[in-house]
């Protein structure tokens, strides 16, 4: 008898032995029926998990574990062809303000790039709430914030509110706001009170755990919007979110 | 793209097979195979177009659901067993039912390394290089859980004293 090994017993159990090898196998189990039993036997544990569970793949699948509504990865290279023409405003934008981020401004897009991966990856709860109840939204966040908070509205742009939360931010309460294009394509805006630093600044552009953000300090708040977006789309929404919220 | 959106989503009922099976709970498996969505839509770009989906699937479900037997820590660690405790009394002539009962039973006292290589391979009939792939070990490994994790099965069904299972890394 030539030796047949454990290994090749479980091959021939799970369809996964060598074809040469299978008449070896039958001889060795013929031989064996001790070995012949425990065989049978780990065939019939597969069999049962199939009648256990088969029955789960039938199963309508539930909702929550659909599509989502977005889609995760960045597809705008056609951004690439304007990105371009917006690298000398980008460049003009920057030089409006002091080389150095101060600290206190620092960590503005740094919590921003994180909440905006952490939400914007939500598929069931992206936001607390939705844009269908936006002045309750803007409200609620404004006080919480003790600011005048604003959604600022990206529509020209394609992307529309879906909502907001409130956020802990590093010196008190931040409030986010969620846009959606019709791809999926997700950015948020980030606003928090400014306590340290409140002169106004030029935009800044820094990239954050894969995230683009351009943030800027307009009077008492700090704002941060977020994508993973070409920068000189994202640069687009910026100004736009900026030219609403500041008039 | 949205094509491979949909390649994902024709894989869910295996997920969810295989994530029932792994948890033994409709709800908890629908978590498990919902964390797995998410990282793989986020994700989705890192997937190599040719290569195996499901395998790539089944890799990311893997390591969610470590982290969450490792989160779950003391409450699920897996302790050599009394042997004693666990012989389940079988009769002779059995119902399929009750075989059925046991396995999951039985299933649910192996620790998980064990079984996710038994449902991999005996439920979701995966390579056993494939299993190696997914779990990220050598393909020694796979086969000697297989070989203790099988003959743990068969002898707690059989109403045997089973060998203790030692952590084989």
């Amino acid at each position: 008898m030539n030796d047949v090994t454990e290994q090749e017993l479980h091959a021939y159990v799970d369809g996964q032995l060598d074809a040469s090898r299978r008449g070896a196998v039958e001889a060795y189990l013929a031989a064996n029926p001790h070995t012949a039993e425990k065989i049978a036997a780990y065939r019939r544990q597969g069999e049962t998990l199939h009648a256990l569970f088969d029955p789960a793949l039938d199963e309508p699948v539930p909702a929550r574990l659909r599509k989502p509504a977005r889609s995760a990865w960045p597809v705008l290279r056609y951004a690439a062809m304007v990105g371009w023409l917006a690298v000398g405003l980008v460049a003009g934008w920057l030089a409006r303000g002091p080389a150095v981020a101060p600290l206190a401004l620092a960590s503005l897009p740094q919590q921003a790039s994180i909440a905006h991966v952490v939400y914007s990856a939500e598929v069931l709860h992206p936001v607390e709430v939705g844009a269908d109840q936006e002045p309750h939204l803007v409200k609620w966040l404004s006080k919480r914030l003790g600011a005048d908070v604003r959604a600022p509205d990206l529509n020209p742009l394609g992307f529309q509110l879906v909502g907001g939360r409130l956020l802990p931010g590093a010196t008190g309460p931040a409030a986010q706001f969620m846009y959606q294009d019709a791809r999926g394509q997700r950015l948020t805006l980030y606003v928090r009170t400014q306590t340290a630093d409140t002169r106004e600044t030029a935009f800044r552009y820094e990239k954050n755990n894969g995230v683009s953000v351009f943030y800027w300090v307009d009077g008492p708040l700090g704002y941060a919007l977020s994508g993973e977006l070409d920068r000189s789309r994202l640069l687009d929404a910026a100004k736009l979110v900026y030219r609403q919220l500041d008039s | 793209m949205w094509n491979s959106e949909r390649l994902i989503e024709e894989q869910i009922p295996r997920l969810r097979r295989y994530a029932r099976a792994l948890t033994s709970d409709a709800v908890r498996a629908d978590d498990l195979v919902q964390d797995t969505l998410e990282r793989a839509w986020s994700k989705f770009s890192l997937w190599r177009r040719g290569s195996d989906l499901r395998a790539w699937l089944f890799t990311i479900m893997h390591n969610v659901y470590v982290n969450q037997v490792t989160a779950a820590g003391a409450r699920h660690e897996w302790l050599p067993l009394d042997d004693d405790a666990l012989e389940v009394p079988v009769e002779a002539d059995q119902e399929r039912a009750l075989e059925m009962r046991d396995l999951v039973s039985a299933l649910n006292q192996l620790p998980p390394d064990y079984r996710e290589v038994l449902l991999l391979v005996g439920l979701e009939e995966l390579r056993y290089e494939e299993v190696a792939k997914v779990m990220n070990v050598p393909i020694g490994t796979v086969m000697s859980r297989l070989s203790r994790g099988r003959e743990r099965l068969r002898r707690l069904m059989a109403g045997e004293a089973a060998p203790v299972l030692r952590r084989v890394k």
